[in-house]
């Protein structure tokens, strides 16, 4: 079974990683100018849009293009930055760490606080319990473009006890880095922190009905040992699956937390190359966040096997 | 961010499994009526209404131009001609939100209703062709499920000039994932049932028979996931709009005034209010119209409450009688280790239904005792007020049970939890939901071990591993090394001995400790029970519905119907000469006590629900000996005879054998 899981994420994962870069392929010979038009702008001579395509192998058939492109992509050149000149591998080098601080930091938040304060909650039905609920809703409801606007006017212009936006390199100086990431940290994890919290309330409810709960009790187990030891063990099983669907959407909402922060991730970066159509930039971002996902379902799978034995041993 | 829909479809179904039970088919206009009486769906389904026609309606009803500028009136909160104030360029803030609504509902219904399209006709086609096609299909579906949308959304921001439909439609083939695994669901569930077949038969289309059928049963889940889709639509559309993208200013969008509001933050923070109210209110009103959706047409699933039938239920009237004499006096050999009286026990709010009424019983030091009865007969409700495990809802309204002479209703929450393992300990019916998926049973009892009693590492191993053997585990190392779900039901049960043991109590609760386990193992299990009895001096309370199990192992028996004792005696005269029709219809049933070659006769009828418990003797209208008598008036345990205990008011006659 462990086998089966492992070689259908081996399966999707190839499957996203051919179609995604042909996606984009496909997707930009669709448009009807090509990238020499807002390069060259509209006053450019025929030739010299002739030559310029020649340049950048745009005078080549699409599957051409593709191929050549895997291969390159393959050897790990992603091509150079029709604007800057510069490899788009050097860029998402730089970019990369911002966005994946800014994703983990918020996974962590969510796991972390979420968990807690559904596993908590988890045996009171009254009061606690519908506070959660509503907060789950609220999670939902309040877009994180517009919590991360009162955030910064609340934290960084009236109390100015965070800074505002900006990016701090943790090489320059640790405390100011955690700093920056604190108000993206938390406009990013809200939604996820009220939906974990709910998944595992509803969870561990579900678990503290079943009998091997109601077993141990009954020999004496201690009541904190059966809800975050037992209960909460199984319950994480599929919350986890949970953590890494959130995680995922979470990859949007960074996009738009990232322009919002003016942090220099591969957010910020994708915005900028989709508004002056920079494809060879566009197309290496949308692999990084391929590889992201991938890389998230790989560890979701991991710590699925990890946390259920019944997998783990067949 | 089709995972993010992933994730409540996933948070709607928790099972996470795609063709659980469908609810039945609900009419269309009773799922309209009961959302209209709803107390979230109402005003949710009326706000979204009114947002919608005003939108709709925006050119007659905004007081200006969205794009009309007045520098006379610059960043002013509400006022009369304004009512929702006004931006940097003073145009009127609630013209703008109206106008800007209409680009993104028009991206919400192009999203929603592309996902809806798509999402159902694979769904149809997956589900009814099966085979081959659904696996490609699925296979696909999880593929689009794990693409990153917003790469693919910039892309087509990208290349077609910032434009708004196209994204939206493609977000909406991004999302179509979630509808078609519901719509996948119900086809699967209904492929295969006869009706179709003989629709088949008769000629109709395929196809049409599929969409007939599926559509009212998968008509639940499917608006609740097009309602929770619109809200996060909405949301995803909000934020790309606020960074610029699809609408390009000074055209007006809900997330586009948001970012125009945070430029002019400082000098006027009212701007932030309404287009993000407005954009937070209609999500949320989108999500709890899901919510209200998923109650009104059954789609809750496990989540849903339990109600408990709250008729009205007959009062007992005591009066006259005695309460309960459940143990004759005078008879003790010893001081019992477990003594309980007039016990009752209720469930529902303000405790209306009681499920046991005035049980009484002794258990000696040592000694065997077997509570028996039907399922509902509240032999277990028994047990577990006694553990003090009662389920939610449940609670003892009245009576004692003393252990060792301390009345366990009278303890606090905490001494009582000392309680258990350490003096009572507990062993349940279904051995393989009885331990810890988890943890090896290594683990498991170790942490039982470690809470009774400390010790190092290596004494409580070597504990561990004794509670195995005691427990008749030929191979106790490795056994412990094992997961629950590697060992077979006779040995997990043994296990749950080994853990009811490790506290060493002095009464062992056994509900239905052989019920879920073949004859054979049965047998085994019932005789390490009676070693341990034997060789630990333990007592042992089982609750079981097999007569014969109690006639093996125990030396009384009690003997429950419809909450209430009807029966205590020795094992072996009750047996022989029982003293109440209900015993006697049990032991006539059971293949134990059954002549060979002679047909064993069910006892009609069922065990009446609490709230239809009679007045008079609850077994009454099953009882071949019933007289009138036996139905206007409580009937008390009585005394027929030297140490034995019946409720009935026949018991010579049943001794003669006579038959009414």
């Amino acid at each position: 079974m462990l086998v089966r899981v492992i070689a259908r994420r081996v399966v999707i994962s190839v499957t996203l990683l051919v179609i995604i870069p042909a996606l984009t392929f496909v997707i930009e010979a669709l448009t009807p100018g090509n990238a020499a038009d807002f390069l060259l702008g509209v006053s450019a001579t025929p030739e010299q849009r002739a030559a310029l395509n020649h340049q950048l192998g745009l005078d080549q058939p699409l599957w051409v293009r593709y191929l050549t492109w895997m291969g390159r992509f393959l050897h790990g050149d992603l091509g150079n930055s029709l604007f800057t000149g510069e490899p788009v591998s050097q860029g998402l080098a730089s970019w990369l760490p911002v966005s994946l601080s800014l994703l983990i930091g918020a996974t962590l938040v969510t796991v972390v606080v979420g968990v807690a304060i559904g596993a908590a909650s988890a045996q009171h039905t009254g009061g606690i319990g519908r506070l959660i609920d509503s907060l789950s809703v609220l999670g939902i409801a309040v877009p994180n473009f517009w919590l991360a606007v009162v955030l910064v006017e609340v934290f960084a212009v009236t109390f100015r006890i965070l800074p505002a936006t900006g990016y701090v390199q943790p090489q320059d100086s640790l405390i100011e880095w955690g700093l920056s990431l604190v108000l993206p940290v938390v406009a990013l994890a809200f939604a996820g922190v009220t939906a974990v919290a709910k998944q595992t309330r509803d969870q561990m409810k579900d678990v503290l009905d079943r009998d091997f709960i109601r077993n141990l009790r009954a020999n004496g187990v201690h009541e904190r040992s059966v809800i975050y030891r037992h209960a909460l063990r199984n319950a994480s099983i599929p919350i986890v699956t949970v953590i890494g669907q959130l995680f995922v959407g979470a990859l949007a909402g960074s996009v738009v937390v990232e322009n919002i922060f003016v942090l220099p991730g591969l957010g910020s970066a994708a915005v900028q190359a989709a508004t002056s159509h920079d494809y060879p930039v566009i197309q290496g971002i949308s692999v990084y966040f391929t590889l992201i996902v991938i890389a998230v379902n790989v560890i979701v799978d991991i710590a699925y096997g990890w946390l259920n034995p019944q997998v783990r041993s067949l | 961010m089709s995972n993010m829909l992933e994730t409540l479809d996933s948070v709607a179904d928790p099972s996470g499994s795609s063709p659980t039970q469908l609810p039945e088919r609900r009419s269309h206009t009773s799922v309209l009526r009961r959302l209209l009486t709803h107390p979230v769906g109402l005003p949710a389904l009326v706000f979204l209404v009114l947002v919608i026609l005003a939108v709709i309606a925006a050119p007659a009803l905004a007081p200006y131009k969205p794009q009309a500028v007045d520098f006379s009136a610059v960043l002013t909160t509400p006022t009369g001609k304004h009512l929702l104030g006004t931006d940097q360029l003073g145009r009127d803030v609630l013209s703008r939100l109206l106008y800007g609504g209409q680009i993104s509902l028009e991206g919400v219904a192009e999203t929603v209703l592309v996902a809806l399209g798509l999402g159902f006709v694979l769904g149809i086609i997956s589900g009814y062709l099966g085979g081959g096609v659904d696996a490609v299909l699925s296979r696909l579906i999880e593929v689009v499920m794990a693409v990153p949308a917003i790469v693919i959304l910039l892309m087509v921001f990208s290349v077609f000039n910032n434009n708004e439909h196209l994204a939206m439609l493609t977000l909406g083939v991004l999302s179509a994932p979630t509808i078609f695994r519901v719509t996948r669901g119900g086809a699967l569930t209904i492929r295969h049932q006869s009706y179709i077949a003989s629709a088949q038969i008769t000629g109709v289309r395929s196809f049409t028979i599929m969409v007939r059928h599926v559509v009212p049963r998968i008509y639940g889940p499917l608006i609740v996931n097009t309602s929770i889709l619109a809200g996060l639509t909405l949301g995803i559309q909000g934020g790309l709009n606020f960074i610029g993208l699809g609408v390009t200013p000074p055209a007006p969008s809900w997330g586009g005034m948001v970012a125009e509001a945070q430029q002019s933050l400082q000098e006027q923070p009212w701007l932030i209010v309404p287009s993000g109210v407005t954009t937070g209110l209609v999500i949320l009103a989108f999500v709890l119209l899901g919510d209200a959706l998923r109650d009104v047409t059954g789609e809750r699933g496990r989540g849903s409450r339990v109600s408990v039938g709250l008729r009205a239920q007959p009062e007992p009237t005591i009066g006259d009688y005695p309460r309960s004499i459940t143990e004759p006096t005078g008879i003790a050999q010893a001081e019992p280790l477990l003594s309980v009286r007039d016990l009752c026990v209720a469930f529902g709010s303000s405790a209306r239904l009681r499920v046991v009424q005035d049980v009484g019983f002794d258990v000696l030091p040592g000694e065997a005792v077997g509570i028996v009865g039907e399922s509902g007969c509240g032999k277990s409700v028994t047990a577990w007020s006694i553990l003090g495990l009662l389920a939610s809802g449940g609670q003892v309204t009245s009576g004692t049970a003393l252990f060792d002479g301390v009345d366990i209703f009278a303890l606090s929450l905490r001494e009582r939890a000392r309680l258990r393992g350490k003096q009572i300990g507990f062993v349940s019916q279904e051995p393989m939901t009885s331990l810890d998926p988890c943890f090896t049973v290594g683990d498991q009892l170790s942490e039982l071990v470690r809470t009774h009693e400390k010790l190092p590492r290596a004494a409580t191993r070597e504990r561990v591993i004794e509670l195995l053997t005691q427990v008749g585990l030929p191979d106790p190392s490795d056994v412990a090394k094992r997961y629950p779900h590697q060992i077979s039901g006779g040995m997990a049960q043994r296990v749950s001995i080994a853990a009811a043991l490790a506290g060493r109590p002095k009464l062992l609760v056994a509900d239905e400790p052989t019920t879920a386990l073949d004859v054979t193992v049965q047998a085994e299990i019932l005789e390490l029970l009676r070693t341990l009895q034997r060789e630990r001096g333990m007592a042992i309370l089982i609750i079981t519905h097999d007569l014969g199990v109690v006639a093996d192992l125990c030396s009384r028996a009690v003997v429950m119907y419809a909450g209430e004792v009807v029966e205590i005696g020795p094992v072996q005269d009750l047996v022989h000469a029982p003293l109440h029709p209900y015993t006697k219809a049990l032991l006539a049933s059971n293949p134990a006590f059954g002549k060979y070659g002679e047909p064993l006769p069910a006892i009609t009828g069922t065990v009446p629900a609490p709230a239809q418990w009679p007045i008079g003797c609850h077994f009454a209208d099953r009882c071949a000996y019933c007289i009138d008598a036996c139905t206007t008036q409580p009937i008390p345990l009585l005394i027929p005879a030297g140490q034995r205990l019946a409720r009935c008011i026949r018991t010579a006659d049943l001794l003669e054998g006579a038959n009414v």
